[in-house]
């Protein structure tokens, strides 16, 4: 792939971050962080990539940590974001309406 | 052990990728919205689950032990960390994650650098200045992240901790680090490894001096700010590995990274610059406090806040961090619940970065089973305060405080407060009047409106929902 190609996929992709994040509810700032989190995990394909032309005992380390760093990243990242929006979907059954003023 | 398949670059990888990266655009939209957001993720992960396959059948995978290993070591900590991790503790989670990523970058640049020097060949600048960004951004990343987590997860103090000269040496270090990149980039037929993992260091270096400084409570920012740099630095892996996975995925992190955390920063009316480079003031004490002179204050028990809640028409409870920690939150409810009983309108007051990140707050309330409808904004609130008999601040301190609108000398000048002190009466759940993730005093407690309940505010809302039940 050329450069420029490179670079124009970077642009438009870069674009389309920027619109698609616009107006997110405050309350979904934290899971999507998560969640954007998780996916710069894709890094772990650079592991997988580099560890293929590993040829000494370093270069296998540095890989195979690479590979469990990504790995933790995208696996945990995933999960975590999970966790936190089934918070949200567990739907809380409407309140009974409080019965009038009570007190005083 | 796998038949090698696809072409790296090759059309068939090309087209697994674009569809890839695809469902990542869909995920990230769908996680905008409340009713999507939890399919978006899946449609996300099911998105990396193909391009982690699809890589794994490129022709020159090789090491498959390793790889094998290196998935299943991963796999496990990630699925224990999730499963073990409590809802409080998210931020920090994703703070270790997001480091993590940015290890596995810097990791990857130093190997693609050993990789090139080995080759003997001179490596085209095209590959070469990316892996010079990713490993520095990367090792930036990495330890900036680590500190967030130590300062959330309190190993380290949360204060800002200030070192003379910092911005100085800060400078100093980014200066160093771009020579000796310019160095490597000039002499790309044979770089030095040796300067190379200098520039590793150095940047690792940076990391630590950059998040050390800054307070406790601009760690959601700066947690998010790395997020969108772990994403270009992996971006910069993709242009270096010819991967278009990596260019769109990385940078699509790094553009909605960086309009979260804009959005982050306006909650908080704190500028990033700022949060980057001037910490919260040195002195510790705000408000004009004398240090170490005790204020006077009003102190009451759960009995006294019982009645005051019980004879209420309308109690806003004002949730914050240490509610989370107490993990309060279903004893809260309790509260709410014998009050609705005896017809008080409850409801909740969401300052946008309550908790240590927006959102945060109403994931723990909704966990208590608290109706959304209860939970309000803090735009939709504060006009409600004057009207509002009694308002709980239950482990919430610096979003309260009535100094970041009356005090303009204040480190937290301007930024957005539920206005409790307006409300007729403020009971404050603390355990004491120590200052709170800011690291300056409360102004609020000293109101002679505001009664302070010393206690753990579990233990205290217990208390206060059986003196409800008892009058």
């Amino acid at each position: 792939m050329s450069l420029i190609t490179e670079i124009t996929i970077f642009v438009l992709a870069a674009f389309v971050g920027f619109e698609v994040i616009s107006k997110v509810p405050a309350t979904l700032h934290t899971p999507l962080m998560s969640q954007t989190n998780a996916i710069h995990g894709i890094v772990m394909l650079g592991g997988l990539i580099v560890i293929g032309y590993a040829d000494d005992g370093l270069e296998y380390v540095i890989g195979t940590i690479a590979i469990v760093f990504g790995t933790i990243n995208i696996v945990g990242g995933f999960m975590v974001t999970d966790r936190m929006l089934g918070m949200f979907s567990k739907k809380p059954k409407p309140k009974a309406e409080a019965d009038g003023k009570g007190g005083t | 052990m796998v038949e090698a398949v696809l072409k790296p670059g090759g059309d068939a990888a090309t087209a697994l990728y674009i569809v890839a990266f695809s469902l990542f655009i869909i995920g990230i939209k769908q996680g905008t919205h409340p009713t999507t957001a939890k399919r978006g993720n899946l449609i996300a992960a099911v998105g990396m689950a193909i391009a982690v396959v699809t890589t794994l059948l490129l022709d020159g995978i090789g090491n498959w032990g390793l790889i094998v290993a290196g998935l299943a070591i991963g796999s496990a900590v990630g699925v224990v960390a999730s499963i073990r991790v409590q809802m409080t503790s998210m931020p920090q989670m994703v703070a270790l994650y997001n480091g993590v990523g940015g290890g596995a970058v810097a990791l990857i640049a130093w190997s693609e650098i050993r990789h090139g020097i080995a080759l003997g060949e001179e490596i085209p600048l095209d590959t070469l200045i990316p892996i010079l960004f990713s490993a520095v951004v990367g090792s930036v990343s990495f330890w900036g992240s680590n500190i967030a987590f130590a300062k959330l997860q309190d190993l380290i103090p949360t204060r800002p901790l200030a070192v003379p000269g910092q911005q100085v040496v800060n400078a100093l270090l980014l200066i160093g680090i771009v020579v000796a990149c310019v160095i490597l980039a000039t002499d790309n037929s044979s770089p030095s490894q040796g300067l190379f993992i200098a520039v590793l260091v150095a940047a690792a270096l940076l990391g630590n001096l950059v998040v050390l400084p800054i307070g406790g409570a601009d760690m959601p920012v700066v947690i998010s700010l790395l997020n969108a740099f772990t994403g270009l630095a992996a971006a910069a892996a993709g242009f270096a590995l010819d991967n278009v996975a990596l260019i769109v995925a990385g940078t699509l992190v790094g553009s909605s990274g960086t309009i979260l955390t804009l959005e982050m920063a306006t909650a908080m009316n704190r500028s990033v610059a700022n949060i980057l480079f001037a910490g919260f003031g040195g002195a510790p004490a705000g408000g004009g406090a004398a240090d170490g002179e005790e204020r006077p204050h009003t102190a009451i028990g759960a009995q006294d806040a019982a009645i005051k809640l019980a004879y209420a028409d309308t109690v806003t409870i004002v949730p914050g961090y240490g509610l989370a920690v107490a993990q309060a939150q279903h004893a809260i409810k309790e509260v709410a619940d014998e009050l609705e009983k005896r017809g008080v309108t409850v409801n909740y007051a969401i300052h946008p970065v309550a908790g240590r990140m927006p959102g945060h707050m109403n994931v723990l309330l909704a966990e208590a089973d608290v109706p959304y409808e209860q939970l309000k904004e803090m735009e939709e609130i504060n006009p409600e305060m004057p009207r509002t008999d009694v308002a709980v601040v239950v482990g919430a301190n610096d979003v309260t405080n009535p100094a970041a609108k009356n005090d303009p000398d204040s480190p937290i000048a301007g930024m957005p407060i539920i206005e409790v002190s307006e409300a007729q009466q403020v009971i404050v759940i603390k355990r004491s009047l120590s200052p709170g993730f800011a690291g300056i005093d409360n102004d609020l407690f000293y109101e002679p409106n505001t009664s302070m309940l010393f206690a753990d505010a579990k233990a205290a809302a217990g208390e206060i929902a059986a003196e409800i039940q008892n009058l």
